[in-house]
């Protein structure tokens, strides 16, 4: 039965990992990036609506973990949303294939101001193994521009929160 | 004359280990002619390479072959006519080596949205691309108060790119029809001209929740072409990373299936083991995913030291809470409710488009390349692949925990077969031609390469098993209503990066 294990669950100890440490120097260099370009601060929260551009599915998976109870993204007033007319954050992944290209440009448009672009995963990043394809452009970069590179194959649950509390702390300076 | 007979009549090619037979003109009209009799033989893929088509096919009790034909003027009789799942295939072929399928079933565009700076990128004269991308074309349906729901390709959730058109009469799909292609990475033609070691990381990245099972798939072909011998450790090993993927897999379809029911305890439930299982891959082979674990010649690195202590107690933590979890399946009406008769495929229509996997296994359909073709480890190995014949979304959830009561068997059984021993061998580079098939969670992989003298790849194509599932999704969920489609889409949980390459 249902009841008595979501009873038992109160009065156990939570799954969750503790939070990992924004990674040195990752913050401070967001925050200069944010002073520079003059843009609006969001706040202690950030809505997030990730875009695939090509992945392998590889990156969806781990950002799909986030989610968890074990990485618990909410609690850190992070959450995805279903559209990006709700959202700050695009988090993007894959090399950015040519048959994803205006749908990134479309959902970016969508997406209200003050917000930041997050490229998620190596191919993101620069097309990664895709790189030089008659079909990729290589990278988000190539169509927008990235606030913040998030690497990996795929970057792991750690490695994305760590990214993206570094944009939340970035907020606070 | 049987189709697989018609297929034997042609000159075998030394393709490993399965044969490739080069069927002439007649011949290939004589097979298609025996597929319209003969229903047994299953058309498991179709792809081509310049001036050549091949197809793939599995006839019960006999096995794989392959048989291609040269595409002299540019085209092919086309098969959709006589099995349905060639449709897509056909179209890919369009797209990207520029063969026409002649008499095909549907000629529209596929994986080619037109925005490529060539258009069959893949022929050996590419044609340059001047025309706008084109709008695309859907099926019409006709009645009274029809009207159109598109979606995507950009999706409410975190999953892959796609467009879906629904035709809708009130609130019930009369028509789905599904728009991939978006991301179309051009994977196939990266992979020519590199060496098997080389272009395993492609293989690994066809579709990142099975790059196991596809790194699998493609190492069996590159060995096969090259005749090496893979040590009985790397065997084991590759078994057991395979298992683990299954089983991840599994457990994150069988809580994103009670989700989309708004059932969400038994996807929290399930993601907490399912992250005990991807923590205990990443001690024991280095990567959460195991991506790149699998390479041509064995595997990349032995079981690292803690990992089998670390299986042993992710599996542990599976077995304790799953009974429990079935129940809470079981007993909740609400639930039930949702899933059951909900997104019914029936066995003859699987049979027609010859799926496999969760979606062939939960429609009668008694295929599982590790028991049906039984590549090593598996031979030997005690464990069961259940087949149910309801076909609704409640049958894929039962297939996919029977899979993980099974896989945890498997699993067992092979760390303890474990000896010590090598795990890689180098492969020599020469000339030659293979046949690789590896069972993923969602159905057969199948790989082929053809390599040239210097043992780099002339040729390849990479099948995912989604090619023939994603049909049939759209006849699953006809007649349903439209909020059951996420329901019904996740009991399949196609690839959508495996089939646009
Ligand atoms: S970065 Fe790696 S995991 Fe992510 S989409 Fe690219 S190949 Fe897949």
């Amino acid at each position: 039965m249902l009841w008595p294990k979501l009873a038992k669950s109160l009065f156990s100890r939570p799954e969750t990992d503790p939070a990992p440490a924004v990674p040195l120097g990752a913050a401070e260099a967001l925050a200069a990036r944010f002073q520079a370009a003059a843009q609006t601060r969001l706040g202690r929260s950030l809505a997030i609506r990730q875009v695939d551009c090509g992945s392998c599915n590889g990156c969806e998976l781990e950002v799909n973990a986030l989610g968890n109870v074990v990485y618990d993204l909410e609690r850190f007033g992070l959450r995805f949303v279903a559209s990006p007319r709700h959202a700050d954050v695009l988090l993007v992944t894959g090399p950015l294939t040519r048959n994803m290209r205006e749908a990134l440009l479309r959902t970016w448009e969508c997406t209200p101001e003050p917000k930041w672009l997050v490229a998620a995963g190596d191919c993101a990043a620069d097309g990664g193994v895709f790189k030089g394809s008659y079909a990729v452009e290589g990278g988000i970069g190539r169509a927008l521009e990235v606030d913040l590179v998030i690497p990996g194959c795929p970057p792991t649950p750690t490695q994305l929160l760590e990214g993206l509390l570094a944009l939340l702390e970035a907020q606070k300076r | 004359m049987s189709g697989y007979q018609a297929i034997l009549a042609g000159a075998a090619q030394g393709c490993r280990p399965y044969e490739r037979y080069l069927l002439s003109h007649g011949q290939w009209l004589g097979l298609r002619a025996a597929l319209r009799d003969d229903p047994a033989l299953a058309l498991l893929g179709l792809w081509a390479e310049p001036g050549f088509v091949h197809a793939a096919f599995h006839q019960p009790g006999m096995g794989v072959l392959l048989a291609s034909l040269a595409a002299s003027q540019g085209g092919f009789p086309a098969l959709s006519p006589v099995r349905a799942g060639a449709v897509r295939f056909e179209r890919m072929i369009h797209d990207l080596w520029g063969l026409r399928a002649e008499g095909a079933e549907d000629t529209r565009p596929w994986l080619d949205h037109g925005r490529w700076a060539a258009s069959a990128p893949m022929a050996s004269r590419p044609l340059p691309n001047t025309e706008p991308p084109p709008q695309p074309e859907f099926l019409p349906v006709e009645g009274d108060g029809v009207h159109q729901i598109p979606v995507g390709p950009v999706h409410a959730g975190i999953i892959e790119p796609g467009h879906f058109r629904f035709h809708v009469q009130g609130e019930t799909i009369v028509r789905l029809e599904a728009r991939l292609g978006y991301l179309h990475k051009g994977t196939l033609g990266l992979m020519l001209g590199k060496s098997p070691r080389l272009a395993a990381r492609f293989a690994a990245r066809l579709s990142g929740d099975s790059t196991v099972a596809h790194g699998w798939a493609f190492a069996c072909a590159a060995e096969a072409a090259l005749g090496a011998v893979v040590p009985p450790r790397a065997l084991l090993l590759r078994g057991i990373a395979a298992e683990l993927e299954r089983l991840h897999n599994h457990l994150n379809d069988w809580g994103g299936i009670c989700n989309d029911a708004s059932f969400a305890f038994l996807q929290a439930r399930c993601g907490v083991l399912r992250e005990g299982v991807l923590r205990a891959a990443h001690i024991g082979f280095g990567h959460r995913l195991m991506m790149d674990y699998v390479v041509p010649g064995g595997v990349a690195r032995d079981l690292a030291p803690g990992g089998l202590e670390a299986i042993l107690v992710a599996l542990a933590a599976v077995a304790a809470e799953l009974p429990g979890l079935l129940q809470i399946y079981e007993s909740h009406a609400s639930l039930g409710d949702r899933v059951l008769t909900t997104g019914h495929v029936a066995p003859e229509l699987v049979a027609a488009f010859g799926a496999g996997g969760v979606v062939g296994r939960a429609s009668g359909r008694n295929f599982d390349a590790r028991k049906t073709l039984g590549y090593a480890p598996y031979p030997g190995l005690a464990f069961d692949s259940p087949v149910l014949d309801a076909g609704d979304v409640d049958a894929r959830v039962r297939v996919r925990v029977a899979e993980i009561e099974q896989g945890m068997l498997l699993l067992h059984s092979l760390l303890t077969r474990l000896a010590p021993g090598e795990w890689r061998v180098e492969l020599p580079q020469r000339g030659g031609e293979g046949v690789g098939v590896v069972e993923a969670f969602r159905g057969e992989a199948l790989h082929w390469l053809a390599l040239d003298d210097g043992g780099l790849i002339r040729a390849v194509f990479m099948r995912d098993a989604s090619w023939l599932q994603w049909p049939l999704l759209e006849a699953a969920v006809e007649g349903n209503i439209v909020a059951d489609f996420p329901l019904c889409n996740k009991s399949f949980n196609c690839s959508y990066s495996g089939v646009d390459l």
